[in-house]
């Protein structure tokens, strides 16, 4: 998985029936010192993550095993945590 | 696999019910000199390895999600061993 920061929502009203209820987030890839690396992206939300929060995504098709039926959702990123520290030590 | 190094611990409250019960840590991919090869990755542990730690890095999802025992999961990476040694030649 992938750090990165929400930095929005995309709002899309005709799209694929398995994307219905699924929040789709705008996510900067980011650092783990919270630097932006790379281009944003759009994932869809399997923990209710909001703007401003740092998360950690899952890449692939592994991500669209994150929703209900598994695997049956057309996704390629997956928000699957929010993060609230990292320990160093 | 990659060799790369434990480098935190990450705290995450909120996140896909697949990932309870399993630590994420921070692991930075390293080159063979034992510098830093590109960003660091978050990966579910399966060897209880703490930081600092050199390890190997799986970074395909069926076997990350397989090894760490959470089938048809949004899982992509997962830290498989650490590594006592390497001998080149």
């Amino acid at each position: 998985m992938l750090l990165g920061r929400v930095m929005g929502r995309v709002w899309a009203t005709a799209k694929e029936p398995s994307l219905d209820g699924c929040k789709l987030l705008l996510v900067q890839p980011v650092t783990p010192s919270g630097k932006d690396k790379g281009k944003p992206l759009v994932a869809i939300d399997a923990v209710g993550a909001g703007a401003g929060e740092l998360v950690y995504w899952c890449r692939g098709r592994e991500s669209s095993l994150a929703f209900d039926p598994p695997g049956m959702t057309p996704s390629d990123a997956a928000v699957v945590a929010i993060v609230d520290s990292i320990t160093t030590t | 696999m990659i060799i790369a190094r434990v480098i935190g611990e990450v705290v995450a409250t909120r996140k896909h019910a697949s990932h309870e019960g399993r630590k994420a840590l921070l692991v930075q991919p390293l080159t063979l000199e034992g510098g830093d090869r590109g960003d660091a990755v978050v990966a579910l542990d399966w060897v209880d390895a703490g930081v600092g730690d050199q390890v190997l890095l799986v970074q395909e999802g069926w076997s990350a999600m397989t090894v760490v025992e959470r089938p048809a999961s949004p899982i992509d990476m997962a830290v498989v061993a650490v590594v006592d040694a390497v001998e080149l030649g």
